[in-house]
């Protein structure tokens, strides 16, 4: 690890000539599923994130073919639905896919609004606290979130928790996938696949404080142009997001194909993994250990020399006589 | 032939010096160690995915991926063997008058003092109560548990609806391993009962002491001879 080195600030760079080693590795993680004793990471990395300018997007889909070229991913070929929207959902082999939604505005105008969707690399994720694999997604100290394919058991409860609706578990390896933000791309120097491709710069990558800055300016200038409800969409309730929005309609964002208004760890998922979990393994413990103690130091209920006499009369008793 | 109130096809007194009273058949004792086996598997490794702290069970099963895919057959197959022994025990379990008084003499039963309690079918409020537990719980977790089967049943439900069967799924199995430990704990605390379910039988006196209309009735019946 190259103390001197941290996280890239723009996916416009070349990568450099002479091979070099990864700069996010195990010292880099800030928080690990199901190992809640994860020791401290090494070093603070500065966060990162993606910015999809939803204005700027021309639906053209070459982040859709970077993404599966960079991550080596052949979507299947469906069938057309009357929607641009292809394929027709995320998938274990489609990490990032162009929502097409077709809205008509109060002033009869039609516009079209297309959002880039996959994972958002939450601040507190949803699918890292569902997940019951140790190791089997990691939070580095730039904020992006990553599946580590070795040990995930393809149970599906980061499907569960996260607020998105992002996670695929592959019918072939089950194993979950997503996007990763290039996390590979990212230890390199290197922005995220989607956002090199971009021809309209509607998808950039950076420091997360030069992307917010950058939004908004995005956003007054939406803003003087007439779409006064423009905005970020960077949610608080996951703890804020490393891949965040401008939208237009910042106001309505279940426009954009039930982009969810307020996300957040759902309070059942909170419940399962906090309080039910707790109590419920205390209750075990106590009743395993209870019962071994009492049986071994109580005293047990035994038939009596009585007992048995008193049956043996009553049923010689009642059977006819010469069964015996 | 008469009828029964308080035993079943099957039961009865096998022999009178000393007295032994048969009281589960080879294929329901073989049907209730499937039962048995398959609940401890699925405890075991439904333990490990609920707790970080018990995940090492998955090695003994063969890691985590193929505990995941393990653990939901199991539940089937515990659901059709616990299904044969619902359709043969649940008359016996029905709720009766006595069961009131057992559950108020609750102290008696604690100590062991049998004398002051009632005299008792085939089953007492206590192996009722376990009985009905164990079908409510295994209906419960049976439903939830396919809601988050994801290999198979991926899109059945909505994920909010999955949530919530994933919370009532670990509660449901909390309050089954309670009762799986009552169950285990009260069958070794009364001395002589494990063998009903090893060798069938049980003793005149375990019969007496415990479940006296119970050994009445099967006395009775043979007493009036073979059938008619």
């Amino acid at each position: 690890m190259d103390p001197n080195l941290d996280s890239p600030r723009t996916a416009a760079a070349n990568p450099p000539i002479q091979p070099m080693p990864a700069n996010l590795g195990a010292g880099d993680v800030i928080r690990a599923s199901a190992m809640p004793d994860l020791a401290p990471p090494q070093r603070q990395l500065t966060p990162v994130a993606k910015l999809i300018d939803v204005s700027k997007c021309i639906g053209c889909k070459a982040c859709q073919s970077a993404c599966a070229e960079w991550n080596d991913t052949v979507p299947p070929i469906e069938e057309n639905v009357g929607s641009y929207q292809n394929p027709s959902d995320l998938g274990p082999e489609m990490f990032t896919l162009m929502r097409f939604s077709e809205y008509e505005n109060p002033n009869g105008d039609f516009e079209w609004l297309i959002r880039k969707d996959g994972c958002m690399h939450c601040t507190d994720p949803g699918c890292l606290k569902a997940c019951p694999a140790p190791g089997a997604i990691v939070q580095y100290s730039n904020g992006i979130v990553d599946f580590i394919h070795e040990n995930c058991i393809g149970c599906g409860y980061c499907v569960t928790g996260c607020p998105f609706n992002i996670p695929r578990v592959s019918k072939t390896d089950h194993k979950s996938y997503k996007c990763t933000l290039c996390s590979d791309r990212v230890a390199v120097g290197q922005g995220p696949a989607c956002a090199k491709a971009c021809p309209t710069q509607a998808i950039v990558f950076g420091h997360k404080d030069d992307m917010i800055a950058h939004a908004e300016e995005r956003v007054a200038d939406l803003k003087s142009r007439g779409y006064e409800n423009a905005g970020i969409y960077d949610p608080a309730g996951v703890g804020g997001t490393h891949v965040f929005y401008v939208l237009h309609h910042a106001d309505q964002p279940a426009l954009y194909s039930n982009l969810p208004e307020d996300p957040r760890i759902s309070p059942v998922v909170e419940g399962w993994k906090g309080i039910t979990k707790k109590v419920g393994l205390a209750a075990i413990g106590i009743a395993a250990v209870g019962s071994i103690l009492h049986g071994l130091l109580g005293r047990a209920n035994r038939v009596t020399a009585e007992d048995d006499r008193e049956a043996e009369e009553y049923v010689e008793h009642s059977l006819p006589p010469g069964r015996s | 032939m008469d009828k029964r109130f308080y035993s079943q096809p099957g039961d009865r007194i096998e022999t009178v010096d000393p007295v032994l009273v048969s009281r589960y058949r080879r294929f329901t004792r073989a049907n209730h160690w499937v039962t048995a086996a398959s609940l401890i598997v699925l405890l075991l490794s439904g333990m490990a995915l609920f707790s970080p702290s018990l995940f090492f069970l998955t090695g003994l099963f063969g890691g985590g991926q193929t505990t995941r895919w393990l653990h939901p057959f199991v539940g089937i197959l515990l659901f059709f063997s616990f299904l044969l022994m619902f359709v043969q025990l649940w008359r016996l379990n029905l709720p009766r008058p006595e069961d009131v008084t057992w559950v108020g003499h609750i102290g008696d039963v604690v100590k062991g003092q049998e004398e002051k309690l009632p005299e008792l079918g085939k089953y007492n409020a206590g192996q009722k109560f376990i009985f009905w537990a164990m079908s409510a719980l295994i209906v419960v977790l049976i439903g939830s548990g396919v809601m988050i089967w994801e290999q198979y049943f991926p899109h059945l439900v909505s994920i909010p609806v999955r949530r919530w069967a994933m919370l009532i799924h670990s509660l449901a199995a909390v309050a089954i391993i309670l009762t799986f430990i009552l169950h285990v704990y009260a069958a070794i605390w009364t001395r002589g009962t494990i063998r009903a379910m090893t060798r069938g039988t049980v003793t005149g006196g375990w019969a007496w002491r415990h479940h006296r209309k119970w050994l009445r009735e099967l006395a009775g019946r043979e007493g009036r001879g073979p059938a008619k």
